[in-house]
């Protein structure tokens, strides 16, 4: 447990990995405030277990009951910390107004937050479950959330911004090291917030440039394009698929196909492309017994064309046709 | 107010009566409880009721931590459901804020205590105060229904809109924290009254015990800022209910007006939170090394500078909210103003030890182990407040941690501090020391075995309210589920004490620490009246003519 505890050797103790031009200064900012935390602790705990040993109760020991008071030392140990923590807060300051400011010339991505996807939108129309970025480059992060509040979280870049319903909000960085990190959601949002996650890929520009036009491409199979779909269309947060069994927030895709489903509103109904098709378009009135009590799908009215729903229950079938019926 | 001037005519204090009258005995049966005007009484009361509350709290966060033993990152082999899970989450934030936290401290030993103190029979209001009482028993019935019914999931904070869109019952959980809310204010509104109008001759406002400044400091933010809970509370129902629009960003509303409101109340709470158990610990560190307090008149401002600025200070809550540049700058300074006063107080009470005579019993330890904590508490709150490091750590186990020292190192802490030292004037028994001692022990260090690291995974990116988690984040999870199991034995050892001594305790002097407040000089327990006769007033930090006397095991006061 102990090694493991120090983490990766290109990690330090405290912090992942600095992949971005901010990294640098938050950690350094957090060196500083440990080593002040760490000068204003350690005297008052040698104080306070001197003490407690020193003037303890014991017997023939009769210490003083008179209450002390040392006018220079009070003004001492007030104005000290004033200073210290001017400090902390104008470099804390400066940074931060460093983060706000955006640069010019960015490459911009459009980020959509929705339980429990991300969705992000490239310069060229493609989108994507998953953050693709080119190293060195200044990156302008423009967000909306299509629900509730979201937050957008890179540990490695040491960003993070709130993703509001109502208003677009921006942040800006510049990845400086090749790899793969991790994006959380912060803020907490309901049932799935903890599996609201994606991977971060950051490429040479070759690289960039070449995801961007494979990312384009919508699958030609009519399954592959439902699948593609689906995870790129925030279906995925509620509603697992090709895991036999599992229980998402939403209903399951896997073993319905074909069957009848019973319905919250009471009778029940074929699971076939019409309910489907109705399922996406107007969600409340399909909703499913047992689910009463689950976040309320929103309606996909307008954000799919008849074709993509097509692709959706083609591929809602072919989880069917390929897992063997369970006993 | 006439209750004071009365003398109440008693039998004059006997040496060592045990058929002394005294508040628990002064009158039997369920109706003399349940309708009693006495103070007494009524803190007793809301002390079972609290310690129920925190009872509770304390399992749903062992069900937290033992959820969070593995990394579930497939939900259908966790222990709990991830809905599950976040029902938890906000079960125990709710349940330890609103039903124990906040009303931990001025309800249960402010209300036994603060007449006592003041040499009165009892606050202004008493029936204002068994008011408060009942309301604070029927918010929390109306919230606990509501959350067990069928399942309240948006975290404590009811953060807009998902607490807009949620299923669970929000208004029935906002109408339960409008009613605590008033309990509150009420509680609060009689303790100043009787702060000002209640003092006996001869106590100024400078010879006050410096838990009665730090419950009137606490009281005047119960009164000023628990109103704009209730409001919030309100329009968050009316929303819900009607569609008005001021947060629903589909409605036009705006998500972050909810968190301002919120928060201009939810961050004085922090202080109405820790305030008094400051006042506890002035009171301990003095009383238990035998010695005048430090710097009295600093620690007694910096008690009102902290209730004052705690409420120009919410904002730190939002800096990743999206509020302006600005506003966001502002905020930062003006956080970092709270932090000078408390760090005075600190340096106060390790100075008040300095060639005093240390008692390390009970109450000093759970006291010297709220110092250690509370600064930790402290001193990450520098991190946070540093606009450019909280990007990082918004959010985190780090912002967990801290205010885990704050609250749990800090109020708990001094709440069984100052339950330990109060123990005895409450019950009229001792407690056995040994366990008491043990007993701090095991919450010290389990406390810091469950969240110092958390400090780590915070660090590291790992974000908080998460039913599941990456693998590299597993070790540290796990110190921390053992750490809080050894919190929790720590906790149970330190009831149990306590309980043992209601039916095993020695019969407790008048005395037992050496105290110079009037609390020390009636009876323990207290009789119905508190004093025959009112007593003489004097310097509640001067211990110079308080003895030990081996008769009775306490402490006297020589004339």
């Amino acid at each position: 447990m102990i090694p493991a505890l120090f983490a990766d050797i290109n990690k330090t103790f405290w912090f992942p990995e600095q992949a971005s031009t901010f990294a640098k200064q938050i950690d350094f900012m957090y060196d500083a405030i440990l080593w002040i935390s760490i000068i204003f602790f350690v005297p008052i705990v040698i104080a306070m277990i001197y003490f407690m040993v020193k003037f303890r109760e014991r017997p023939g020991y009769r210490g003083s009951t008179e209450a002390l008071h040392n006018t220079t030392l009070e003004i001492t140990w007030s104005v000290v910390p004033t200073f210290i923590v001017v400090w902390i807060f104008w470099e804390g300051t400066v940074g931060y107004l460093k983060m706000q400011t955006l640069p010019p010339d960015t490459e911009d991505i459009k980020v959509t937050a929705k339980k429990w996807n991300w969705n992000f939108k490239y310069k060229n129309g493609a989108e994507n479950p998953e953050l693709h970025l080119p190293v060195g480059r200044d990156v302008k992060i423009i967000m909306r959330s299509d629900d509730v509040l979201h937050s957008f979280f890179i540990p490695a870049f040491r960003v993070k911004r709130d993703v509001v319903p109502g208003r677009y909000t921006y942040m800006w960085f510049q990845p400086t090291v090749e790899g793969t990190f991790d994006l959380f959601c912060s803020e907490y949002c309901g049932d799935n917030h903890s599996l609201m996650n994606a991977k971060v890929f950051v490429h040479d520009d070759e690289g960039y440039a070449k995801f961007l036009t494979e990312a384009i491409k919508e699958p030609d199979d009519i399954v592959e394009r439902g699948k593609w779909l689906y995870e790129r269309k925030a279906c995925k947060g509620c509603h697992y698929a090709g895991t036999e069994g599992a229980q998402g927030p939403g209903p399951s895709y896997n073993g319905s196909w074909g069957k009848p489903v019973p319905l919250a509103a009471g009778g029940e109904r074929l699971f076939d492309e019409n309910y489907v098709s109705d399922s996406i378009l107007n969600p409340i009135l399909q909703a499913r017994k047992g689910y009463e009590t689950a976040a309320a799908m929103p309606s996909y009215k307008g954000q799919l064309k008849e074709e993509q729903i097509d692709a959706i229950a083609a591929y809602i079938k072919s989880l069917e046709s390929a897992t063997p019926p369970k006993k | 107010m006439s209750v004071v001037t009365k003398p109440v005519t008693m039998p004059a204090p006997s040496k060592e009566a045990g058929t002394e009258d005294n508040y628990l005995t002064h009158s039997s049966g369920f109706l003399s409880w349940a309708l009693t005007l006495d103070h007494k009484r009524i803190g007793v009361m809301y002390l079972a009721c609290i310690m129920s509350a925190f009872a509770l709290g304390g399992c749903l966060a062992m069900m937290i931590r033992l959820h969070l033993w593995n990394p579930n990152l497939d939900p259908s082999q966790a222990w709990l459901t991830n809905k599950q899970y976040n029902q938890v989450f906000t079960l125990h934030g709710a349940v330890m804020v609103f039903l124990f936290i906040i009303p931990s401290i001025p309800a249960a030993l402010g209300n036994f205590l603060l007449p006592i103190m003041l040499g009165s029979k009892d606050v202004a209001f008493p029936r204002l105060n068994l008011g408060s009482f009942y309301l604070w028993v029927c918010g929390a019935c109306f919230f606990l229904f509501s959350i067990f019914a069928t399942g309240l999931d948006t975290g404590w904070t009811f953060y807009t809109p998902y607490s807009i869109e949620s299923q669970g019952p929000i208004v029935a959980a906002t109408m339960g924290v409008f009613v605590l809310g008033f309990s509150s204010i009420f509680t609060g509104l009689n303790f100043i009254v009787t702060i000002n109008t209640m003092r006996p001759p001869g106590m100024t406002w400078f010879r006050m015990p410096l838990f009665l400044w730090a419950v009137y400091s606490t009281s005047i933010i119960q009164v000023l800022a628990t109103p704009v809970l209730g409001i919030t509370m309100l329009l968050l129902a009316a929303e819900r209910v009607l569609g008005i629009g001021i947060f629903d960003a589909k409605l036009n509303g705006d998500p972050v007006a909810f968190q301002h409101f919120f928060w201009f109340y939810s961050h004085p709470a922090v202080y109405i939170m820790i305030l008094p158990a400051m006042g506890i610990i002035s009171e301990l560190m003095s009383v238990h090394s035998h010695k005048g307090i430090f710097g009295y008149r600093m620690i007694a401002y910096s008690s009102v500078a902290i209730a004052l600025f705690g409420f120009l200070v919410w904002g730190h809550h939002m800096f990743t909210a999206g509020m302006a540049d600005v506003t966001a700058i502002v905020f930062s300074a003006l956080t970092f103003t709270v932090s000078i006063p408390s760090a005075i107080k600190v340096f106060n009470w390790v100075g008040t030890m300095y060639k005093g005579t240390v008692s390390l019993n009970t109450p000093m330890l759970y006291a010297l182990a709220f110092i250690f904590l509370f600064t930790i508490g402290g001193l990450t709150g520098l991190f946070l407040g540093a606009l450019s490091m909280d990007m990082h750590l918004h959010d985190t186990y780090f912002v967990v941690a801290h205010f885990h020292y704050v609250m749990m190192g800090g109020t708990l802490v001094a709440f069984l501090g100052g339950l330990f030292h109060w123990w005895p004037k409450m019950t009229g028994k001792m407690f056995n020391d040994f366990w008491g001692i043990v007993s701090a022990a095991i919450v010290f260090v389990g406390f810091n075995l469950t969240f110092l690291p958390q400090f780590v995974l915070g660090t590291r990116g790992m974000p908080r309210r998460y039913a599941s988690y990456q693998l590299e984040f597993q070790d540290l999870h796990r110190l921390s589920t053992i750490g809080a199991l050894m919190l929790g034995m720590g906790l149970l050892v330190a009831g149990l004490t306590l309980l043992h001594s209601l039916f095993y305790g020695k019969k407790a002097p008048r005395n037992p620490w050496g105290g110079a407040t009037l609390e020390w000089e009636c009876s323990s327990p207290p009789p119905h009246d508190n004093f025959s006769s009112a007593p003489a007033v004097g310097d509640p930090y001067e211990f110079g003519n308080i003895e030990y006397d081996s008769k009775t095991g306490g402490y006297i006061k020589k004339k």
